[in-house]
């Protein structure tokens, strides 16, 4: 199927591929999707707990070219925003900048999804984290 | 210097040969004349060039060329054998035997045929893609028309033993239908060695032009009988009305000629590139595996699963190389090919197939710089895939 020359060139050269250390508290990880139906999106963030900022953000992708696209970019967008900015991304913004056609769009909101998750999993960390400091 | 994009589709279609191309350009404007018209010098001229072509193509496959229908492609000559059989022979049984990999050329008309009250088997082929010949023997009923069986498979070149297949329908009666898109002029045909009652073929598939087709149909021991699909002027003997594609039947003849005539030399060519481009993947790329039987398949066809690795993002990095796989998109949905799924090939490695079709006009430098080009793709993109972790 026709993708867009922007999904074209994250596919040949993507950004921020990669992980990041699981067991680091200021590190969010998320994850959805399962091998069978043919696409799973990781998606890793690092957060400053006192400013709140993201200072680096990866990814991982088994998929389609649409979906490594929107892992490349999303973890482009959300690098050096703040928590709570990152969290307002939506899906519809990503499939619109890579020109997805609609057929593709669930891609970007699997993406959207695992970040989501990656932000969740930051913020039970820190309050895990406060817990243990308190307790 | 490699000339991109590099051409490795050849079981999706085939370049026109350009020796084809010159054989068909008379017919375009000196010799334009209508095949039917029996009152001038053009018209006879035009019937002489269909008359020769289908005596090519007859005897491309040990046929009589009265034998040969000819049809707009396989998909016709699918729709035409099928419905044919099965609307002729109606009183005679109402049940069909084909397999799972078939075309869908070949599933739909069954489906067709099921809506109308016919009873269709669809055989579930052993994982090496082959048809299990006891469960074939096993299906047959008092019912049984026809047995449609493809030669060799569109997806993973797997060949069927047809002359096995046909040696036990005509035991037990039962009419033998194959679609041999995937194998005229790639491996040796022949309808009375084999026992086939009805073969499909397409030009397009052997440096031929597209949309010309034609139909086997077998007059003696035993005559097959058909239904007609088309109405109208009565043409190729009646089964199938229609003016002649005049140019598009010389091409097929001709494309059929050179098939025949290079056929030795060029399977052990696109054998031998094959396995370079099998073992050369293979030795450099963990966790490769080959879809279908190894060995028993069509001589340029390769399908290969690069495990963690999607199809559709490989065949984007190597955007120099014409590929394919059969999985397919639908809003939210991957849907690996179905032969895959009926070789029970897991979801994940199904959807991380991808099929490699060598043909006349590439070389093993092609061969080369896809293999290169192929382990690179896949490793980048296995960096990129989260499946085996923990």
């Amino acid at each position: 199927m026709p993708y867009s020359e922007k999904v074209l060139a994250h596919v040949q050269n993507p950004h921020n591929v990669g992980g990041l250390d699981k067991s680091d508290p200021s590190v969010g990880t998320g994850g959805v999707g399962t091998p069978e139906s043919g696409l799973m999106v990781k998606i890793q963030i690092k957060a400053d707990p006192t400013t709140r900022r993201i200072v680096a953000a990866r990814f991982k992708v088994f998929g389609c070219s649409a979906a490594i696209a929107c892992g490349s970019l999303l973890t482009d967008r959300v690098q050096d925003r703040a928590l709570d900015q990152a969290r307002q991304i939506q899906s519809a913004q990503i499939a619109a900048e890579l020109e997805l056609s609609a057929d593709r769009f669930y891609c970007a909101e699997q993406a959207i999804q695992a970040l989501q998750a990656a932000l969740r999993d930051w913020e039970e960390k820190q309050t895990h984290q406060a817990c243990s400091a308190t307790g | 210097m490699i000339r991109t994009p590099i051409y490795f589709d050849n079981n999706a279609t085939t370049p026109t040969d350009p020796r084809v191309v010159e054989a068909m350009l008379p017919y375009f404007t000196e010799r334009f004349g209508n095949a039917a018209s029996r009152t001038h010098k053009l018209g006879w001229e035009a019937e002489a060039a269909v008359e020769n072509a289908r005596a090519l193509l007859a005897r491309a496959i040990g046929a009589d060329p009265t034998e040969i229908v000819f049809t707009s492609g396989a998909t016709e000559s699918d729709n035409l054998a099928l419905k044919g059989v099965a609307e002729a022979y109606a009183g005679k049984g109402s049940h069909l035997i084909t397999a799972q990999t078939e075309h869908k050329a070949i599933l739909d008309s069954c489906k067709h045929l099921e809506k109308r009250g016919f009873r269709v088997t669809y055989l579930k082929p052993r994982p090496d893609g082959l048809i299990d010949l006891e469960e074939l023997a096993d299906t047959i009923t008092e019912q049984t028309l026809l047995v449609s069986i493809m030669h060799a498979n569109n997806e993973i070149g797997v060949l069927q033993d047809v002359a096995a297949i046909g040696h036990l329908c005509h035991e037990q009666g039962v009419l033998f239908h194959t679609d041999a898109s995937q194998s005229l002029g790639k491996v040796p045909i022949d309808v009375q060695k084999m026992q086939i009652d009805l073969a499909s073929f397409t030009a397009h598939k052997l440096y031929g032009p597209k949309g010309i087709g034609a139909l086997y149909v077998r007059r003696r021991d035993p005559q097959v009988r058909l239904a007609i699909q088309m109405d109208g002027g009565g043409h190729e003997r009646g089964f199938r009305s229609g003016t002649l594609n005049v140019t598009g039947i010389v091409g097929f003849g001709k494309a059929a000629q050179i098939c025949q005539e290079e056929m030795e030399t060029e399977r052990r060519r696109l054998t031998f590139l094959r396995d370079k481009l099998k073992n050369g993947l293979r030795s450099a790329l963990s966790d490769v595996t080959i879809n279908g039987h190894e060995t028993q398949r069509l001589p340029g066809n390769l399908n290969l699963s690069f495990a963690g690795v999607e199809s559709d993002s490989l065949m984007a990095r190597l955007s120099d190389v014409a590929l394919s796989s059969g999985s397919a998109c639908n809003s939210g949905e991957v849907t690996p090919s179905y032969v895959l799924k009926a070789i029970s090939l897991p979801d994940a490695l199904a959807l991380s197939a991808v099929r490699f079709g060598l043909g006349r006009f590439n070389t093993e430098e092609e061969v080369d710089y896809v293999i290169g080009r192929c382990v690179e793709a896949v490793n980048g993109l296995r960096e990129l895939s989260p499946l085996g972790e923990r």
